[in-house]
């Protein structure tokens, strides 16, 4: 129990100090791969879960696709003198992104004060291949069906966006 | 003793030695490349160093050591050295998911010889193994490409940046059919387990080459796409690129490029091995024989990785990606379609209709891509030439690699 907590505790650092690192970083390729530590910090604790077909799914398409394809569009654009000139095109953003945080932040602190003082179940033994694949997979296309369908559809309606957008002559 | 360090020690020795064994690939495999092209090409190849040549690999290496390691002025001061390290330690690390050979039993404990494979010792100690096996090799694979783009973008020279670019985008497009041609066996096996995989195609009594053909095929084009080999070498393309990513690198970084560019090629014909060819059995259940089985089976797809280098020429770039989406990725999603489809509605003679399926399916891509393909060439002629030269050559008929 005691491994398992400095495991927990190490992982819940690197992610947090990654995820500051994200926004503080001047350079938006170092922005990019601190989102990438981020990402994997979030898979080891899925696996502290044991939670491992999440975890491995988690690095595989966002550590290793999605983020690709950040990288990508970061060194195409060139981002590193554009920042600036992005702050004066929003305005609005510098007084409601403070405003919508704190409301965030107000949420947070709810949830986790409620849940403090709130009675902790008993930790159960886990159901036997917990995590693996073949269980995740039963839920996803048994109970969870609609919204998995629906995620797909919602990603189709996303990628026929994107081309009708690309298509689009000026 | 308790048995978990027993355990623990008994995985040391076994990565120990496979890392040691697969390292020992990388300058075989130079010496292999070189010796091949050479015969390929009507020349004698290395043969100074050693008897045939043998110990060149270790002059290369030395050379290459030996040299100063020089990093540019304006090159990324944090991310320039550590590129490299980030294409190798994926390619090293795909390696504990794959089975070299089956249960070895000593004393009270049995184990596979498969650095995450299952353990069993006295008194009910039982590791199993690693469930989704196969996920982690395609998530560390996909890693790779992290090593290769940042190596282009540190260093701060322009056809580096192009060659990271080409990677990036070329790795991206084939990681899906790649995918995609390895869920057919895995439907078949119906396990995400590479073990059983190998288990599954022995229970059939057939290799999963031949019911799953089409998957084979694109495997082998995806992987060849996945690792930057010749044909599908572009984002290194002397001609285009100078030396593409790794142009500005010297001495041992520049190396390290090398053997990552090596285990990635053991690793991905590793896989086919274990997918497609029946993994670490053949004949009898001899189990200290299966590791030279599984070896004999990985050199035959190194030997054809360096044909294929050999004879093929590199392919265009709208060609890489008219292959890697109209062609790859649709006929790995219909063949995912039709296992599925058979499993569901004949599971007693799978292998006989898939077989029939395969055959059928191969030779409609085969016809249907090569009119894609000129298709492509056309768009891509159209978008380059001017108008008149452009007519000329249609009327003529384009040329076709």
């Amino acid at each position: 129990m005691i491994a398992e907590l400095v495991i927990f505790i190490i992982l819940g650092i690197v992610a947090v100090s990654s995820a500051f690192a994200v926004i503080l970083s001047k350079n938006p390729v170092y922005a990019v791969l601190f989102l990438v530590i981020n990402f994997f910090a979030l898979a080891m604790l899925y696996l502290v879960l044991s939670a491992q077909f999440v975890a491995f799914i988690q690095i595989l398409v966002y550590a290793g696709a999605i983020m690709v394809l950040f990288l990508f569009v970061v060194m195409l654009l060139n981002l590193t003198g554009a920042i600036e000139s992005l702050q004066d095109k929003l305005p609005a953003q510098r007084w409601l992104a403070p405003a919508l945080g704190m409301v965030l932040l107000v949420e947070i602190a709810v949830v986790f004060l409620s849940g403090f003082f709130a009675q902790v179940p008993e930790a159960s033994e886990l159901p036997e291949g917990f995590g693996t694949s073949a269980p995740v997979g039963m839920l996803l296309f048994s109970r969870y069906v609609l919204p998995f369908e629906v995620t797909s559809a919602v990603l189709l309606i996303a990628m026929v966006g994107s081309i009708v957008l690309a298509k689009r002559r000026p | 003793m308790p048995e978990i360090v027993i355990f623990l020690l008994i995985k040391l020795v076994m990565t120990i030695v496979i890392f040691a064994l697969w390292m020992t690939m990388v300058p075989f495999m130079i010496w292999l490349e070189r010796k091949v092209i050479a015969d390929i090409q009507i020349r004698i190849g290395p043969n100074r160093v050693g008897p045939f040549g043998l110990l060149q690999p270790i002059a290369d290496a030395l050379k290459l050591i030996m040299k100063e390691d020089i990093t540019p002025a304006k090159a990324d001061k944090l991310i320039y050295p550590i590129a490299p390290a980030l294409l190798m330690v994926p390619a090293l690390l795909a390696i504990a998911v794959i089975p070299i050979g089956g249960m070895v039993t000593i004393g009270e404990r049995s184990f596979t010889l498969q650095i995450m494979g299952e353990y069993r010792g006295p008194n009910g100690f039982f590791v199993p193994e690693l469930d989704a096996g196969i996920l982690l090799s395609l998530a560390l694979s996909s890693l790779g490409v992290y090593g290769v783009v940042l190596a282009g973008w540190s260093s701060a020279n322009k056809y580096s940046l192009l060659g990271g670019m080409r990677s990036s985008a070329q790795m991206l497009s084939y990681e899906l059919p790649l995918g995609v041609a390895l869920v057919g066996p895995l439907l078949l096996a119906s396990s995400l387990r590479l073990n059983e995989v190998v288990n599954a195609q022995s229970n059939f009594g057939i290799w999963f080459i031949i019911p799953q053909f089409v998957g084979f095929i694109i495997f082998l084009m995806s992987g060849t796409a996945e690792v930057n080999r010749a044909p599908f070498d572009l984002p290194e393309a002397e001609q285009e690129l100078i030396g593409g990513y790794h142009t500005e690198y010297s001495s041992f970084r520049f190396a390290m490029f090398f053997m990552a560019e090596y285990l990635n090629m053991v690793t991905i014909s590793a896989l086919a091995v274990t997918f497609f060819l029946g993994g670490y059995r053949l004949f009898t259940d001899i189990v200290w024989l299966q590791p030279i089985w599984f070896a004999l089976k990985l050199m035959l797809f190194l030997y054809l990785f360096v044909w294929i280098r050999g004879t093929w020429p590199r392919v265009r770039y709208d060609q890489l990606m008219a292959l890697g989406w109209k062609v790859s990725l649709p006929l790995a999603l219909i063949n995912l379609a039709i296992t599925a489809i058979v499993l569901a509605y004949v599971p007693k003679r799978a292998v006989l209709v898939l077989t029939i399926t395969s055959i059928v399916l191969i030779t409609i891509a085969y016809y249907g891509s090569s009119y894609n393909l000129r298709r492509s060439t056309e768009i891509a002629a159209r978008s380059v030439m001017p108008a008149g030269i452009y007519r000329n050559q249609r009327k003529r008929g384009f040329n076709q690699v």
